[in-house]
C-alpha cells in the first residue's frame, strides 16, 4: 500500500526527468545537471548536516536548524528557489555522511566536514568540494583538574574521539610521531563521545577547535575544561556535493563565494535591496551590476537565476554575518575571525572575481 | 484469622521450609529492600524528572510541526473509540475463556488502570492544563464506547457485528493518510516523524507486512518445489544469518546503489523495509514450525474431501498451523518492537534516537538515568501488553475451550 | 454423467503447472536480481568504487583501542578488522559461558521449593525480556560503569575492583601466588584487567541472553516428566542432587536445540558493542568503511564473518546435541 502510494508520489518527478532534457527549466537556461532537475522537481533541497552541534548545525527545541552550515544550505536553496526555507536537513554521523551523498540520499553536505586528497579524489570517497566555509585546526580539550597540558600527558591514558573523522586519523599520526601510546574510544557519535568524556570515562577529548569550543559552551561548567594549545592538523570544513554533476558542484561553489564576495563588497542583508537598486541606477557600477545580476548573464551560466546573489544574501546575509550572528564573538561560541577574515584583512576568505 | 493462619502456613512453605529456605529467603528479602529502598529514594529524591516533562511532546512526536500535530490528537481519539467499541463487543460476546482473569471476562482492573492512568499520567509528565484535559477527554470516550458497546452490544444484528473488526484496518489507513498527509492535508515527510510515533509506525508497519511475508517463505520451505523451495531457505537463512545492524546498514548504505536514482525510497522507509524483511524471516521459522506439527493426515483428509491444495491449506492447515505458531510468532513482534531501537544506531529519531539528542542538549547533560529509565518502563510495558494479548488470543482461539 | 477421459488442459495439469509456476518466479526474480546488478554495477561505476580488494592491504592509519594481537596504525586494514574480530569473538565466548551459567541457575529457580527463589527469578525474566538489548547496554555502560570513580574512590570487592578506567580481577601472578588488584601509583594494577566497554557489553548480553536461557532451561525441565522428580527424592537424593543426576541430563536433548538459536542471537547481538565503544568487528568495519568508502565490499565481510560465526556455533551444538541424545536400549 505504502509503496504503492511512494511510487505514485515519485511519478511526477519520473515524469519531470523524462522531460526534463527538452524542456527549458526555469532560470536554468542551457545548463544539464541531472541533480539540479531532481533538486528542482522535488521543490526542496536535501542537505546532509551534523544536527547536533551548535554554531554549526543545531535542531533547537522549536525544531528549526541553526548555524553556520545551516545557513550554507539555505543559501544554496535561496540560489536555486529564492527561497531559504526549501530545505529538508537530515541529520548524518559523520560516519555514514559520505554514504548518503555517494547513494544520492542527500543533495549535498554541509556537515563541518574537511576536505582532504582522499574524499575528493575519485579513487578515494570521490566527491566533490565547494569552497571551505571555515578554516579550522585540530585541537585537544581535558578537564583542568586533570592537569594535563601538553601531548605528552596523554601517555597512556584513554582519550574520546568521534569513529569515521579526520581527527580520529591525526590523533594517530601525531601520537604515533611522538611516539606516545594512548587508548583511543571511539563513539558513532558526538553526543556519545562528549558524554563518555563528560562521564570521565577518558581523560581528553579530541576534534575541530570549533567543535571543541562549542561544546565546551554548552556544558554546565565551561570553565573547567581547557582546550590545549596544541593545533594537530589543518581542517578547512567545506560543503560537497557528489562529483560527477560539474554544474550542481559550481551552483554551490559560486554560491558560497557570492557570500564572501558581498562581503567584500559591503553587501548585506540589511543593505541588498539599496545596492540593487543603486546599481540598476547607476550604469557605471559595472562590478555591481555584474554580480547583483542586473547586467551580464552570471546566473544563466551556473543554471541559477539572474538575481540568485540578491536572494541567497537577502536570505542569510554575507558572510560575515553569517560567521558573527553563528559563531563570531556576538555568539556563544565566542570564536575570533582568526584564519576565517577576509583576504584583504589577513585571512583566507577569499572570492574569485565574479566576471 | 483463619485468613492469617493461612498466609502465615503458607509463608512457611514458600520461605521457611528448611533452615538454609529460611537464611536464603532472609538474605533475598534484605537485598531486595535495599534494591527497593535505593531505587525509591533516588526517584523521588536525587532524579530530575524535568528532562522528560520538558521534552514530551519531542518523545512523543519528533519533529512533528506543531500546526499539524491536531492530526495525530485526531487519530488517538478515533483509536481510543475502536477500543472501546471492540472491548465493549468483546465483553458482550465472551467465549469459553471466562477462566481468564484480566480479559475479556473480568476487566474491572483494566479500567482502573486506565482511569489511573489517564489521571496521573498527563499530571505526573507535567502537561499543560488543555492537554491534560484532552488525554481526559479521550479515555473518557474510551470508557464510555466500552461501557455502551457492552452493554448494548448485544442487540446489534449479527451481520453487522462480523463487520467490526473491519474499523481497524480501516483506522490503519486511515492513520498512514493523517500521519503522512495526502487527500488534502499538507504533506508531512517522515523525516519529520519521530520519537514514540515513529517508533510505534515502523513496529506496526514491519509487523504487518512481515506476517503474510512470513507466511509465503514457510510454505515456500516446504514446498515441492524445488527453486521456492531453495529460494525460501536461502533468503531465510540468509536474513537470520546477519545481524539486524549490518542488514540496517546494508539498507542505508547499498540500497541508494541497487535502485535507480531517485527512486530509492526516504530513508526511514528503507530502515521499514528492512525490518519488515528481517521480521519475515524469522515469523517465517515460527510459521513452518506450527506447520510441520498440524498432522500429515489433515492435508490428505482435507484433499480426499476434494478440497484443492490451496483450499486445503486455506480451511485446513493454516488456520491450524497459526494458531500454533501464534506465542512464536508474536514473540518475534516483541522483539521486532524491541529492535526498532536499533534504528538510532543509523541516525533515525525514533524513541531512543530522540532520547540521544535529548541527552545531548546542554540543559540536560548528564540525565541519562531518569531518560533510560522511563524509555526502559515504556518499553516494558509495551512488550508485556503484547505478551499478555497473545496469551489471552491463545486461550479465546484454543480449540478446548471452544463451548460443545 | 459418464466419467469420459478429456484431454486435461496445460493449464490444469498437475504435471506442468508447478514447473511453470516454478519458471515464472525464477523469470521474476532472475530479472530483478540482474536489474539491481545492473544498477549497482552502473552506479558503482559512476562513484569510481567497483568491487576491489586491493584496499586492504594497506595501511589502516587509525587506532584501535583494546586488541589481543599486536595492532597499531602502520597496519593495514585486514588486520584491524581481524583485530576487530577478535575482539568480537572474545565478548562472544565469554558471553556464551556466562549467560549459559546464568541462565541455568535461573532455569534451575524456576522449579526451587523457595517461593522467593521462584518469584525472584520469574521477575527477572519478565523485566529483562521486555527491555530492548540495546537500551540496556547504553544504561549499563552510561549510567552504571561510568558512575564509578577511579583510585581509592572505586568500588572494592573482594578480589574485584570496579574503576572508572576497568575491571580488575584477581587471579594467579607468577608461581601460582593468587594476586589481587592493588593500588600502584594511584593506578589500579591487577593480573587481568577487562576494560569498562567489554564489562558493560558483557554485562548486558549475559543478563540479557540469560533470561532467554533460563526460559529454555526451565521449558526442558518442565519436559521431563514428573515421575523422574518423585523417583529421584524417593531414592532419597535432595533437590540439588536430583536436579543434576536425575532431572538436567534428561532435560538436556530438549535444551540445546533452544540453546542453539539463543547462542547465534547473542553473537549476532554483539555487534550493538559499536554503541558502548567497544572495538567489535562491526565497530572497526564501521571505521573502514568511512576511511574507504567501500561500503559493499565491507558489507560482505561483515555479512561473511558473522554467517561463519553462526554456521560454527550451529555445528558445534548439533554435535552436542547428538552426545545427549537418549539412546533407547
Amino acid at each position: 500500500m505504502v509503496r504503492l502510494r511512494r511510487l505514485l508520489a515519485s511519478s511526477p518527478l519520473l515524469l519531470a526527468l523524462a522531460i526534463g532534457g527538452c524542456a527549458d527549466e526555469s532560470g536554468g537556461g542551457g545548463v544539464q545537471s541531472e541533480k539540479m532537475n531532481t533538486i528542482r522537481s522535488r521543490g526542496k533541497l536535501v542537505c546532509g548536516v551534523d544536527g547536533k552541534l551548535p554554531g554549526f548545525s543545531f535542531l533547537g527545541p522549536d525544531g528549526s536548524y541553526s548555524g553556520l552550515d545551516a545557513d550554507t544550505c539555505r543559501a544554496v536553496a535561496a540560489a536555486l528557489f529564492g527561497d531559504p526555507a526549501k530545505v529538508e536537513y537530515r541529520d548524518l554521523n559523520s560516519s555514514e555522511r559520505f554514504a548518503a551523498l555517494a547513494s544520492g540520499e542527500v543533495d549535498m553536505l554541509a556537515r563541518n566536514t574537511t576536505m582532504t586528497l582522499s574524499r575528493d579524489s575519485a579513487g578515494g570517497n570521490g566527491i566533490s568540494f565547494g569552497p571551505t566555509t571555515f578554516f579550522d585546526g585540530q585541537g585537544l580539550m581535558a578537564p583542568v583538574a586533570s592537569g594535563i597540558r601538553t601531548l605528552k600527558d596523554l601517555a597512556g591514558k584513554p582519550i574520546c574521539v568521534e569513529s569515521g573523522t579526520t581527527t580520529e586519523l591525526n590523533l594517530a599520526d601525531r601520537m604515533r610521531e611522538q611516539g606516545i601510546a594512548y587508548t583511543p574510544l571511539k563513539f558513532q557519535t558526538g553526543d556519545q563521545t562528549y558524554a563518555a568524556y563528560l562521564g570521565g570515562r577518558c581523560v581528553a577529548v579530541t576534534s575541530d577547535r570549533s567543535q571543541l569550543a562549542a561544546k565546551r559552551s554548552s556544558f554546565p561548567d565551561p570553565a573547567a575544561h581547557v582546550l590545549l594549545p596544541e593545533v594537530m592538523s589543518k581542517e578547512p570544513l567545506t560543503p560537497a556535493s557528489v562529483n560527477g554533476d560539474p554544474a550542481w558542484s559550481d551552483a554551490i561553489r559560486w554560491t558560497v563565494f557570492a557570500l564572501f564576495q558581498a562581503e567584500e563588497l559591503g553587501i548585506t542583508k540589511a543593505n541588498v535591496a539599496a545596492k540593487l537598486a543603486e546599481a540598476k541606477a547607476n550604469p557605471n557600477q559595472a562590478d555591481l551590476r555584474r554580480f547583483l545580476g542586473v547586467e551580464g548573464d552570471f546566473g544563466k551560466q551556473l543554471g541559477l537565476p539572474a538575481d540568485f546573489v540578491v536572494k541567497v544574501v537577502g536570505a542569510v546575509g554575507n558572510y560575515g554575518e553569517v560567521f558573527e550572528r553563528n559563531v563570531g564573538t556576538g555568539s556563544p561560541l565566542r570564536l575570533e575571525r582568526a584564519e576565517n577574515r577576509q583576504w584583504n584583512k589577513g585571512g583566507l576568505i577569499y572570492s574569485p572575481p565574479f566576471r | 484469622m483463619k485468613a492469617a493462619d493461612s498466609l502465615l502456613a503458607s509463608l512457611r512453605r514458600e520461605l521457611f521450609a528448611s533452615r538454609s529456605d529460611g537464611v536464603i529467603s532472609v538474605g533475598l528479602l534484605v537485598l531486595i529492600g535495599a534494591a527497593v529502598a535505593g531505587l525509591l529514594r533516588w526517584a523521588f529524591g536525587q532524579a530530575q524528572w524535568v528532562v522528560i516533562q520538558a521534552n514530551t511532546t519531542l518523545f512523543a512526536l519528533g519533529r512533528y510541526p506543531l500546526e499539524q500535530q491536531w492530526r495525530i490528537w485526531l487519530l488517538v481519539a478515533l483509536l481510543a473509540m475502536a477500543t472501546g467499541l471492540s472491548w465493549g463487543l468483546l465483553r458482550a460476546n465472551p467465549r469459553a475463556d471466562r477462566s481468564g482473569v484480566l480479559w475479556p471476562g473480568n476487566d474491572r482492573i483494566a479500567v482502573a488502570v486506565l482511569a489511573f492512568l489517564a489521571a496521573w499520567g498527563p499530571a505526573a509528565l507535567g502537561l499543560a492544563l488543555p492537554l491534560q484535559l484532552r488525554w481526559w477527554a479521550i479515555t473518557a470516550l474510551l470508557l464510555i464506547l466500552r461501557w455502551a458497546s457492552g452493554r448494548w452490544g448485544r442487540r446489534l444484528p449479527a451481520g453487522l457485528l462480523r463487520w467490526v473488526p473491519l474499523i481497524w484496518p480501516l483506522l490503519y489507513l486511515l492513520g498512514m493518510v493523517l500521519i503522512s498527509g495526502g487527500l488534502g492535508l499538507i504533506q508531512v515527510p517522515p523525516s519529520e516523524w519521530g520519537g514514540l510515533l515513529l517508533t510505534v509506525l515502523m513496529a506496526s508497519f514491519a509487523i504487518l507486512a512481515s506476517f503474510p511475508i512470513g507466511v509465503l517463505m514457510a510454505l515456500g520451505r516446504r514446498s515441492e518445489l524445488p527453486l521456492l523451495r531453495w529460494g525460501s531457505v536461502l533468503y531465510i537463512e540468509f536474513i537470520r544469518g546477519a545481524p539486524l545492524i549490518t542488514l540496517l546498514f546494508l539498507g542505508q548504505n547499498i540500497l541508494g546503489f541497487l535502485l535507480p536514482g531517485g527512486l530509492a525510497p526516504d530513508r526511514v522507509w528503507r530502515a521499514a523495509w528492512v525490518l519488515t524483511f528481517f521480521c519475515g524471516a524469522y515469523v517465517a521459522e515460527a510459521v513452518r514450525a506450527g506447520l510441520a506439527s498440524v498432522p500429515g493426515g489433515q492435508q490428505e483428509a482435507a484433499r480426499s474431501l476434494g478440497l484443492s491444495v490451496p483450499q486445503a491449506l486455506q480451511h485446513v492447515v493454516l488456520p491450524q498451523a497459526l494458531r500454533i505458531a501464534l506465542p512464536a510468532t508474536v514473540g518475534q513482534f516483541i522483539s521486532l518492537l524491541q529492535d526498532t531501537t536499533l534504528l538510532s544506531l543509523i541516525g533515525l529519531l525514533e524513541l531512543l534516537g530522540t532520547a540521544r539528542t535529548v541527552m545531548a542538549n546542554p540543559e540536560f547533560l548528564g540525565k541519562n538515568a531518569e531518560v533510560y529509565l522511563t524509555l526502559a518502563v515504556l518499553f516494558w510495558c509495551c512488550c508485556a501488553a503484547l505478551g499478555l494479548g497473545s496469551r489471552a488470543l491463545e486461550r479465546r482461539l484454543d480449540p478446548s475451550n471452544t463451548p460443545a | 454423467m459418464t466419467p469420459e477421459p478429456r484431454a486435461i488442459p496445460w493449464w490444469r495439469d498437475r504435471r506442468v503447472v508447478p514447473w511453470l509456476v516454478q519458471g515464472g518466479v525464477g523469470l521474476v526474480v532472475l530479472v530483478v536480481i540482474a536489474l539491481l546488478l545492473g544498477n549497482l554495477v552502473r552506479n558503482l561505476t559512476a562513484a569510481g568504487l567497483l568491487l576491489s580488494w586491493r584496499w586492504l592491504g594497506q595501511p589502516a592509519s587509525f587506532d584501535v583501542a583494546e586488541s589481543l594481537i599486536p595492532f597499531d596504525a602502520a597496519m593495514p586494514y585486514w588486520r584491524a578488522l581481524l583485530v576487530g574480530l577478535v575482539n568480537s569473538l572474545r565478548a562472544i565466548l565469554v558471553g556464551l559461558v556466562g549467560a549459559t551459567l546464568l541462565g541455568t541457575a535461573v532455569g534451575m529457580a524456576a522449579y526451587s521449593g523457595n517461593g522467593l527463589v521462584r518469584r525472584l527469578g520469574r521477575v527477572y525474566v519478565e523485566l529483562i525480556r521486555n527491555i530492548p538489548l540495546l537500551l540496556q547496554l547504553l544504561f549499563w555502560y552510561f549510567v552504571v560503569f561510568l558512575s564509578f570513580r577511579n583510585g581509592t574512590e572505586a568500588l572494592q570487592l573482594p578480589g574485584v575492583v570496579l574503576a572508572k578506567s576497568g575491571l580488575y580481577l584477581a587471579w594467579f601472578a607468577e608461581g601460582w601466588r593468587w594476586q589481587g588488584p592493588e593500588l600502584v601509583n594511584g593506578v589500579w594494577q591487577a593480573p587481568w584487567r577487562f576494560s569498562v566497554e567489554f564489562a558493560a557489553l558483557l554485562t548486558g548480553l549475559i543478563t540479557y541472553t540469560g533470561a532467554f536461557v533460563a526460559e529454555v532451561v526451565r521449558g526442558g525441565i518442565a519436559a521431563v516428566p514428573k515421575g523422574q522428580w518423585e523417583a529421584a527424592t524417593s531414592l532419597g537424593l535432595h533437590w540439588g542432587a536430583s536436579m543434576r543426576r536425575v532431572v538436567l541430563p534428561q532435560a538436556l536433548p530438549v535444551i540445546i536445540p533452544g540453546l542453539n538459536s539463543q547462542y547465534i542471537s547473542l553473537a549476532k547481538n554483539s555487534a550493538l558493542a559499536v554503541a558502548v565503544g567497544y572495538a567489535d568487528l562491526y565497530s572497526v568495519a564501521e571505521t573502514t568503511l568511512n576511511q574507504t568508502g567501500r561500503a559493499l565490499e565491507v558489507f560482505l565481510l561483515l555479512l561473511g564473518a558473522y554467517l561463519v560465526i553462526d554456521l560454527v556455533i550451529s555445528l558445534l551444538m548439533n554435535g552436542l546435541n547428538q552426545l545427549v541424545q537418549i539412546r533407547e536400549r
